[in-house]
């Protein structure tokens, strides 16, 4: 190859890479929704969990078994609230929808802003753990020394595996000043 | 290193002198010198930051550093020899030897070869001046969030911006690099060198040279994420505003496991150079060595996961990333196959390079594995975040990356410096290393199996033993490198005169130049049979 047609050659292949380089650039951000789908389609982190109350209630109840659901509640260190679950545990047959309530109490001195997360455990009974109405679909806002009960309604799928006879459900609240947006 | 001397194609061996030879240089030896120089410096400054954990570890309890100053040296420590020793060597090889192995007068594009060697300092520099940044030194206030920066720990770090900047620094560097050595391998060989009849030190180059364009971006990219959600408030790793830490992990091991590999590729294609030549014998298996170092490549990319067993993953997931571990094994040994069947019934001696990588060879391969052990996710759940996952990628960084460079090092040190080096100091200096890495890494293994967990400034009592052993290995270990330097700076004073061949029978382009090799080479391209 002659100087020139290698001084070509040099240029396209740096073009081409660069081309590449940026494509990957951008396919790291890529992986953000690549994630979200992933978590979708297998239920993790709770993605799965939103129904329709009117579809919920369509639902027909599985009379012939029992799950336990116990209720767990996790405050971040950065949240100085108290956060617990009015009863800590409940039998359900798959199919019925029920409430039950969180309690939260701001233990500071100030207004202060709490946004929850949810897991659900196993994680082959998390696709199936559907959900009308959750405190954690948004941001929670409470006053110095306020306190509130906030419902969560639920129902686990007929579909769940026959050999899950318990399931906990975990919610932690983390302070979410920083993101607070006005409801 | 001062190559005035003029060589049979009788061209101009002029350059500018003094500090403006190496800030203006285009020239890939020069390059190259300066990227081994500036590897050593951070091996030197990783390995200071190594010596202070082995000495806090010496005993149980808090004796020299607090356990902050003690976070922030393993993270140092990983950093610096990381980004600034072992793949800024690879590329210092490289500059040097892929033109000269494949017949070219110089890398393809030397202007940019120069800028992405002098961005490094400065990477280096904003990496480090954190550290000096607190009230008092010993505060520690320099990265201390483990060099995976795992979020959202790292996004509680006061100066993550320096930090950021500074993989951007070395990102770019790098992909600078890979780019350079790409157009130099696709477009600069000799006449009739096909791809078959590269060198495997080129080869493997060449594919680390595409994993690294394929995932330094993506690191990229995972700083600069944290970066946004550090300080322009979005929320990509933070749950509070509806972020996920364990997208940071997905994010950050699609870059880090691709990485582990560009930092062991160019160490097979060395090995695949010295054994050769040491063994008298063609390299066996020539065109499997390159279909594994693909192979290998290739299931970088879909191996990631196996870093987060214990994040809590669907079974199907673990599986499969348990799986596609373990298939690694296949091209790896087959690489050891070749390397052993090299050597099989030939002529051998021992020179000193011949010892580093037969050592390579053995010592790699007990990293790999204790890799396998560590592919399987019931074992993996136990061995997570212990001491025996400290033990397995010591096996293959320190004896096998770090081993391949020093190999490389004592391979073509007669032909960058045109004598030939003390042969007792070279024994000494790999003896020692051998004996005291041994000493350090392989308690390791036994108390990561016993629980100690990887990080911690403290352990209890009963660990004290081994971590001694290691204690005392890593000084010796790290003493012994001061060996290498006064062995290097002897050679390039003078010695024993180099023929052009050095070695005898060694086969490839590098050894038909003169030694030294001139400031310019191959200004007429060989041709290759």
């Amino acid at each position: 190859m002659d100087r020139e047609a290698t001084r070509r050659a040099n240029r396209r292949v740096l073009r081409n890479t660069l081309v590449v380089a940026a494509g990957m650039f951008g396919f790291g951000f890529l992986l953000v929704p690549i994630y979200g789908a992933i978590c979708t389609a297998f239920g993790i982190n709770g993605q799965t969990a939103a129904i329709e109350a009117a579809q919920a209630d369509k639902v027909a109840v599985d009379k012939s078994r029992q799950v336990t659901v116990q209720f767990h509640a996790i405050v971040n260190d950065k949240l100085p609230w108290a956060f617990r679950p009015v009863v800590s545990e409940m039998k359900v047959h798959p199919g019925e929808v029920r409430t039950i309530y969180y309690t939260a109490e701001n233990l500071s001195g100030r207004d202060s802003v709490g946004q929850a997360t949810h897991s659900v455990t196993p994680d082959k009974a998390a696709v199936h753990f559907k959900k009308t109405e959750c405190f954690c679909y948004r941001q929670q806002a409470l006053k110095p020394g306020e306190r509130k009960q906030m419902p969560v309604r639920f129902m686990l799928h007929p579909a769940l595996p026959k050999d899950v006879h318990e399931v906990t459900l975990t919610y932690t609240f983390f302070n979410a000043a920083a993101f607070a947006v006005s409801n | 290193m001062s190559t005035t001397m003029t060589h049979d194609a009788g061209h101009h061996e002029e350059h500018p002198t003094g500090i403006k030879r190496w800030l203006f240089t285009t020239n890939h030896k020069d390059i190259g010198t300066l990227y081994l120089w500036f590897s050593f410096t951070m091996f030197l400054i990783g390995g200071t930051f190594a010596l202070v954990i082995r000495a806090e570890l010496f005993e149980p309890g808090l004796q020299i550093v607090n356990p902050q100053f003690f976070n922030m040296m393993t993270t140092m420590h990983g950093l610096v020899m990381i980004f600034g020793a072992i793949m800024p060597g690879f590329v210092g090889l490289a500059n040097w030897q892929i033109p000269l192995m494949v017949g070219a007068p110089d890398m393809a594009l030397p202007r940019m070869n120069n800028w992405s060697f002098w961005l490094l300092p400065f990477a280096a520099t904003m990496l480090v001046a954190p550290m000096f940044m607190g009230a008092h030194f010993m505060d520690g206030n320099g990265p201390w969030f483990g060099w995976t920066f795992y979020a959202p720990l790292s996004l509680q770090y006061n100066h993550l911006a320096y930090f950021v900047f500074a993989i951007h620094l070395l990102g770019i560097s790098s992909i600078m690099g890979a780019i350079n050595i790409i157009a130099t391998i696709l477009n600069m060989r000799a006449p009739g060198m096909t791809l078959m009849k590269m060198p495997l030190f080129v080869w493997t180059w060449l594919i680390t040279a595409f994993l690294l364009i394929a995932v330094m971006p993506v690191l990229a990219g995972c700083v600069t994420m944290l970066l946004t959600d550090k300080y322009f408030g979005t929320s990509f790793f933070n749950a509070a505003g509806g972020g996920d830490p364990v997208l940071f992990q997905h994010v950050f091991w699609f870059f880090g496991h691709p990485e582990v590999y560009i930092m062991i590729l160019p160490a097979f294609g060395i090995v695949s150079q010295i054994i050769p030549t040491f063994a008298r014998k063609k390299l066996f298996g020539y065109s499997s060595m390159v279909y594994a170092t693909a192979s290998i490549a290739f299931l970088s990319f879909i191996v990631w996961a196996h870093h987060m067993f214990t994040v809590g993953m669907p079974v199907a997931g673990e599986l499969f990333f348990m799986y596609a571990t373990v298939l690694i094994a296949v091209p790896t040994g087959v690489k050891v196959f070749n390397w052993v069947a090299t050597m099989w019934r030939g002529s051998m001696t021992f020179e000193p390079p011949m010892l580093w990588a037969i050592s390579f060879v053995f010592l790699f391969t007990i990293g790999g594995l204790s890799g396998i052990m560590l592919a399987v996710v019931p074992a993996d759940v136990q061995y997570q975040d212990t001491y025996f996952v400290v033990a397995h990628f010591h096996y293959v960084l320190v004896t096998g990356a770090l081993f391949g460079i020093i190999g490389a090092v004592y391979y073509w040190l007669p032909k960058w410096t045109g004598n030939m080096y003390s042969d007792k100091l070279a024994k000494w200096h790999f003896w020692l290393s051998l004996v005291s890495v041994n000493l350090t890494f392989f308690p390791m293994h036994f108390t990561g199996l016993a629980g100690m967990p990887r990080r911690y400034a403290d352990y209890p009592l009963e660990f004290t033993r081994f971590n001694q052993w290691s204690s005392v290995g890593a000084f010796i270990f790290g003493f012994s490198q001061l060996l290498l330097l006064i062995l290097v700076i002897k050679c390039i004073r003078g010695g024993q005169k180099a023929t052009s061949e050095v070695w005898e029978g060694a086969e490839g382009l590098e050894w038909t130049v003169p030694s030294p090799a001139p400031y310019h080479t191959f200004a007429i391209a060989p041709e290759v049979k």
